[in-house]
């Protein structure tokens, strides 16, 4: 059901938010226990916020757009008195003294926060397999891995468990988990979102977005989550969004850049077909096609495993057990307390890229690897505003592949990283991109990306809802008892 | 013939900036309050916090860069610096690195009549760690446990870090003492050393005279005072010298000295030196300060000590009280608030130099603390140049104010203001030269200074109250016309 459907049968008095909750916990309850989505309920704060919902309605006062709606959160943003364990057992018992500014908005807007959802420990992976807890599956095979990090976000609304979740995305981990899951998400350009209250993985490049069913209802998720944020000082000093306003207007016709380099080989047969089945779509609904080179492109994942593990080691430093999480209480020093602590905390893949990032910032590599890497990203940077000079919008595959299965990569990380080759550069710029379905193959969803210059999120969202508007991949749904 | 050594040193000063709040939070900057009682989830370096710079913070720390003639930086980077520590909650401190925001300044000092330009190569803003409390020992080794208060962590500091240009721990006392005092009088730190508001390592080499090549240096920390910190390089240099006399040579480490033997020992050597493996702190934008804001900044900025000692010579103060007022620069600010139209400032600071000094002086409190307003004080110097006071019952009505009084109203309650009408002493002076001839036959021969006998016999009737000078007149006009 849209939030659209939802908004109108509050407003008609056809339910309440408490009936929704329960219609939303049972059916959690009967299917979650194989999609394994949400690490843990928040029911008791749901339940309350859907009282105050319940309430207003009953004196026919006017709730904000997404009051009653249910939210799923990813479990690397704060709400006060929940755990927050970022999927790893470093914090596996560890409890918010407060709320991530995205979580005082939603709660502001009367949203009901269902519960806190799977994801790769610390939001570093692909496929949620790195969760310290357990895997997610992809609602629409469960061999499949639902992609990364945002995983348990994605195959929640995948699975028809909530309309919207929170996801965080620092190289694609909102994206790519959107596309190997069959729905819609944003990573909205770098500095729209607070991420007060955010863990940290890697402070540059990460940005909180919207997953939902279609652009439509992400758009209602971004207008509540957006605008300044004086507790973030990357936070840029522009109001809210107002998104949903902009896709009710006519859509204009644009020039969309298609990136050759990632039309390429590297790209599945299938995935390469239905993105330029869009393409095509798009061609006939009047927009020009642009072919463009992004030469810098294939640096790119080289360099964004430099810079995000360099920050993800200094933003992983504060887990000493000194404070809070996790501490092992049998060392007799300091230094072996918190090696302890670290080695049987972290997970392996948060262990290599600490370890990575701390050789590259070493003393004698520092030029070699961290100065490098950034002049890399400030090219990558340039690329895109040149391209944006000819351009309105690019349009890539979002991910290389469909969902892939389970331990496909174990032996591999590289080659997991080189997935991300479409979505890496977006962060590096700190632009705006949308993951929307645009078809299936063998049963499992194919997602494009489409992006747009910094803060244009209007133009990317616009596009990519009047693909909605014209086709139906979005509102499939994966064979999950009846989907509401 | 023995190699005379040359003594090269550098000095990095570490001084707490006077915000309200700390650097990255809105946490109260002070301390006094129980154990990490100013405290949030930014201090505290909870998940998810981020730092959001104090502006106040930039404007003393430009403040700081123009009394000490830097060049201001348009635009500066915060870093991380990253290691392990109980007390630093992030595992990083956020400090500034190869783009501080001032650069290129000096200072001047004078040691026995010789001036000298001591160069100040940079001052970097960072935030300061939280403090360790060890149970049961001095240091963590031998603890029984270590506590740790997290009220300091993220208060704002600047590093002054000077040029090796000085040559003898009498110039790195003197360079220091007018560090302190320019930063005092620009109001951007309370300079307190005991404290720890402000701390001084000496960066300490030698080298013969006449080679331009430094010799291997060593970092002395733990100076909390300037004694300590003359005694500390002199200390350090002996033990140098010492050492490469002997055919040894030094190693280039950290040294902590110990006030109590007045010696240094080894803290930790270059081998055992952090990699802190610094970049630029992705969580705050590189810090712009526009030449129109150093502008406002200069305009508003309080004086500078150079142009506080013009001021006192102009205002006509003694060299004594000058240089008392700018060794304390806490007095001057209380003399500065004292002196208001209508009062004099030479009145003024014979009181604040003088009398009232001593006995916050005894009573051990500072400036800062006096429980005597500035504004009381000149009222006191008010009625002593109306004749209200005389200058004893003024110093005796000193203790009383220290009560919190203000002098109108103790004057009032006791009634003891000066007797300066001549009507209402003339009887009583003719009472007292009528019970003693012998004094009048003295005076009329000459002998003015027998009338002293009679002045202190007024003085007792009247317990002090009768203006001594005006009595002294009368006295005379008296015997005059007998």
């Amino acid at each position: 059901m849209s939030i659209s459907q939802l908004q109108d049968q509050y407003r008609r008095g056809e339910i309440t938010a408490s009936a929704v909750l329960d219609q939303t916990y049972a059916r959690i309850d009967s299917h979650d226990g194989e999609v394994k989505s949400f690490l843990f309920h928040t029911r008791a704060l749901a339940y309350e916020i859907a009282g105050e919902v319940d309430a207003r309605l009953a004196k026919g006062k006017t709730l904000p757009p997404l009051a009653g709606i249910p939210l799923g959160v990813k479990d690397n943003m704060h709400m006060s008195g929940e755990k927050t364990t970022c999927a790893s057992k470093i914090l596996e018992n560890f409890q918010a003294p407060y709320d991530a500014t995205v979580i005082a908005r939603c709660k502001e807007a009367l949203m009901l926060p269902i519960g806190k959802l799977n994801m790769d420990e610390f939001a570093m992976g692909s496929s949620t397999e790195n969760s310290a807890f357990f895997p997610t599956r992809n609602p629409w095979d469960f061999s499949r891995v639902p992609g990364g990090s945002s995983g348990g976000s994605a195959a929640s609304v995948a699975a028809g468990f909530v309309p919207l979740s929170l996801g965080s995305d620092t190289g694609g981990s909102i994206r790519q988990p959107a596309a190997f899951c069959g729905v819609t998400g944003l990573k909205p350009t770098y500095g729209r979102v607070s991420r007060y209250g955010l863990v940290a993985f890697a402070s540059s490049l990460d940005q909180i977005g919207p997953l939902g069913r279609s652009v439509h209802d992400c758009a209602y998720l971004l207008d509540a989550i957006s605008g300044h944020d004086a507790r973030d000082a990357t936070s840029a000093n522009l109001p809210a969004t107002q998104v949903v306003a902009h896709l009710a207007m006519s859509q204009k016709f644009l020039k969309i850049g298609i990136p050759r380099e990632l039309i390429g080989p590297e790209i599945d047969d299938a995935v390469k077909a239905c993105v330029e089945s869009a393409i095509r779509w798009y061609e006939q609904q009047g927009h020009q096609i642009i072919w463009c080179d992004m030469a810098s492109f294939s640096a790119a994942v080289a360099t964004y495993y430099i810079i995000a593990p360099a920050e993800a080691s200094a933003n992983l430093s504060r887990y000493d057990g000194v404070r809070y999480g996790l501490r092992d209480k049998k060392a007799d020093t300091l230094k072996t307390m918190i090696a302890n602590t670290r080695g049987h905390g972290f997970g392996a893949e948060v262990k290599r890229r600490i370890i990575l990032g701390t050789y590259v910032l070493s003393s004698g590599y520092y030029d070699a690897f961290y100065a490098k890497a950034q002049q890399v990203r400030s090219l990558i940077t340039y690329e895109f505003q040149q391209a944006f000079q000819n351009v309105d919008v690019l349009l890539t595959p979002t991910a290389p592949t469909t969902a892939f299965a389970f331990g496909a990569h174990a032996q591999d990380p590289l080659a997991m990283y080189l997935a991300d080759i479409a979505t890496i550069p977006v962060n590096m710029a700190g632009l705006p991109a949308l993951s929307l379905p645009c078809g299936f193959s063998d049963g499992l969803p194919v997602g494009m990306q489409i992006i747009g210059r910094a803060w244009d999120e209007n133009t990317v969202m616009g596009l990519g809802h009047q693909f909605q508007l014209g086709t139906d991949y979005h509102t499939r749904v994966p064979a999950i008892g009846s989907v509401a | 013939m023995n190699t005379v050594f040359e003594t090269v040193i550098g000095i990095e000063v570490h001084a707490q900036l006077r915000t309200n709040t700390k650097l990255f939070c809105g946490c109260p900057n002070q301390f006094g309050t129980g154990p990490n009682s100013n405290v949030c989830p930014v201090c505290l370096g909870l998940p998810g916090a981020l730092p959001v710079l104090n502006k106040q913070a930039v404007i003393f720390a430009v403040t700081a860069g123009l009394g000490l003639h830097c060049q201001i930086r348009e635009t500066s980077v915060f870093s991380r610096k990253n290691y392990f520590y109980p007390d630093l909650p992030k595992g990083y401190q956020i400090s500034q690195y190869d783009l501080p925001i001032c650069e290129h300044g000096h200072l001047d000092i004078t040691v026995e009549g010789v001036s000298k330009r001591i160069g100040i190569t940079r001052i970097h803003m960072e935030e300061d760690a939280g403090k360790l409390v060890h149970q049961g020992a001095e240091a963590i080794s031998g603890s029984t446990g270590s506590l740790v208060d997290l009220n300091r962590a993220c208060t704002p500091l600047i590093e002054i870090v000077s040029e090796p240009d000085i040559r003898s721990a009498q110039e790195a006392r003197v360079y220091v003492e007018n560090l302190r005092r320019i930063l005092m009088f620009l109001g951007v730190c309370d300079g307190n050393m005991e404290e720890g508001s402000l701390r001084a390592d000496a960066n300490v080499s030698i080298r013969p005279v006449g080679t331009e090549k430094f010799g291997t240096r060593t970092e002395i920390k733990n100076v909390n005072s300037f004694r300590s910190l003359e005694r500390a390089i002199e200390s350090e240099v002996a033990r140098q010298t010492a050492l490469i006399l002997s055919g040894s040579t030094v190693i280039q480490e950290t040294r902590h000295y110990d006030d109590f033997t007045q010696t240094t020992k080894s803290l930790r050597s270059k081998a055992d030196a952090h990699d802190y493996r610094y970049f630029p702190e992705p969580d705050l934008f590189p810090l712009h300060v526009s030449s129109a804001w150093i502008a406002e900044i200069k305009a508003s900025m309080k004086l500078h000590p150079d142009a506080v000692l013009l001021k006192y010579k102009t205002e006509g103060l003694s060299e004594f009280e000058i240089q008392v007022l700018l060794d304390d620069p806490e007095m001057a600010c209380f003399f500065d608030a004292c002196c208001v139209d209508g009062v004099s400032p030479t009145a003024v600071a014979k009181w604040v130099v003088g009398d009232f000094q001593a006995i916050l002086r005894d009573k051990k409190i500072s400036f800062s603390d006096s429980p005597v307003a500035p504004a009381a004080l000149t009222s006191l110097v008010q009625m002593i140049e109306k004749g209200t006071l005389s200058g004893k019952m003024a110093k005796e009505m000193l203790p009383a104010m220290m009560t919190g009084k203000d002098p109108e109203s103790i004057v009032k309650e006791s009634g003891a203001t000066q007797i300066s009408d001549g009507d209402a002493l003339r009887p009583l002076i003719a009472a007292i030269i009528d019970q003693h001839p012998d004094v009048i036959e003295k005076v009329k021969s000459g002998k003015r200074n027998a009338a002293d006998f009679l002045i202190g016999q007024v003085m007792k009737e009247t317990k002090g109250r009768a203006k001594p000078d005006l009595v002294r007149t009368l006295i005379l006009e008296d015997i005059q016309n007998r």
